[in-house]
């Protein structure tokens, strides 16, 4: 009697968490933040560096982008326009309206249509990008710029500290890029010309 | 007193929490209810039906030709198109009208599908804008539910040339 009573209350505790819990989890990793590996080479130096050996880990911020708001220098994360299960994660170069000149693309010039975006990996010739595909609708994007906050080496999680970028590429926002054992990267990268 | 009425609203925000991300759940991936408008689907869908969308065919890839999809549209990300979907990638489609003497075909690219409206004359879709990738479609439009008189499943495509 009292072992199907400890039963059924276990039971009950079980699935009412159960009901808190995945709905919860769900609605944060889909409107919130959402964490990835970046596999490949195509954003070399900025993403994974020491290539395969430890490949990246970013944070995906889904909030700042629920209005579809993107600016040039962001690097997201979209479904491929190939493959609709595949997620490619790169910079924008051009928003909507922008005159893009591009590397090996069919056309010298495009103009960005509206609604589309023209993204690129930093390391051109590596890359499945806009210049493969041409410019991607801004819905196919639908998780967005990795929010990068710094990192110290020691521990993760232990605190925020910005550097300024290692890069070459003109930023106006500190970048930063250190890397630790568990490899959970943030900073925000904003590249400020065209 | 203060302190219960604290407990009472702490309490009404965590249920409020949980039955929006319960909501929140089935909406992203059963099911919801959709309103359309516009003549481009005439005489399948008239203005202002109600309708129910499934998406799990969507998350499980499932689309097929003769479909009714709702879709993003490719040239602003905040409205939604409601078209039947002709051709799914590798098809071939005929991009001609009806009264051309010529017919002219194109085969849909990888990871695209091609959507149409049922009122040809009325539609700017896929013989307008192209193929568009199947990552912006949101759902599959499986039930009528409003008006009354013409409840259930939807009717096949009119133009029966177009599926190939």
């Amino acid at each position: 009697m009292a072992q199907t009573g400890f039963g059924r209350r276990y039971f009950k505790a079980f699935v009412s968490g159960f009901f808190v819990a995945v709905p919860v989890t769900v609605t944060v990793l889909d409107r919130l933040a959402y964490v990835a590996r970046v596999e490949g080479a195509s954003m070399q130096p900025s993403l994974n560096p020491d290539g395969e050996l430890s490949p990246d880990v970013v944070l995906l911020n889904r909030w700042s982008v629920r209005n579809y708001q993107v600016q040039r220098g962001d690097i997201v994360s979209v479904l491929s326009p190939k493959d609709p299960q595949q997620k490619i994660i790169k910079r924008v170069i051009g928003i909507e309206g922008d005159f893009i000149k591009t590397l090996g693309y069919k056309n010298r010039y495009v103009r960005v249509p509206d609604g589309h975006l023209w993204i690129e990996g930093d390391h051109h010739g590596h890359s499945f990008d806009s210049n493969t595909f041409g410019p991607v609708s801004t819905l196919s994007p639908f998780q967005f710029p990795p929010n990068l906050a710094g990192f110290s080496r020691s521990c993760p999680w232990s605190g925020v500290s910005h550097h300024l970028a290692t890069q070459s590429v003109a930023a106006d926002r500190a970048v930063c890029l250190s890397r630790t054992k568990t490899a959970v990267k943030l900073g925000w990268s904003n590249r400020g010309w065209l | 007193m203060f302190r219960g009425f604290f407990v009472k609203t702490i309490s009404f925000v965590g249920y409020t929490v949980q039955y929006g991300c319960i909501a929140h759940c089935a909406f992203e991936y059963i099911g919801k209810f959709v309103s359309c408008s516009g003549p481009s689907m005439e005489p399948t869908i008239t203005n202002h039906d109600v309708f129910f969308s499934e998406r799990v065919s969507r998350h499980l890839c499932r689309i097929q030709k003769g479909d009714i999809v709702i879709a993003k549209s490719p040239f602003d990300p905040k409205m939604n198109i409601c078209k039947r979907v002709i051709g799914l990638e590798g098809d071939k489609v005929c991009t001609s009208g009806s009264s051309d003497v010529f017919k002219t075909h194109t085969y849909v690219p990888r990871g695209h599908v091609w959507l149409e409206g049922d009122s040809l004359q009325n539609s700017t879709d896929s013989r307008s804008y192209g193929p568009i990738p199947y990552a912006l479609i949101r759902g599959r439009v499986c039930l009528k539910l409003w008006p009354p008189h013409s409840f259930g499943i939807l009717a096949e495509s009119p133009n029966n040339g177009r599926i190939l």
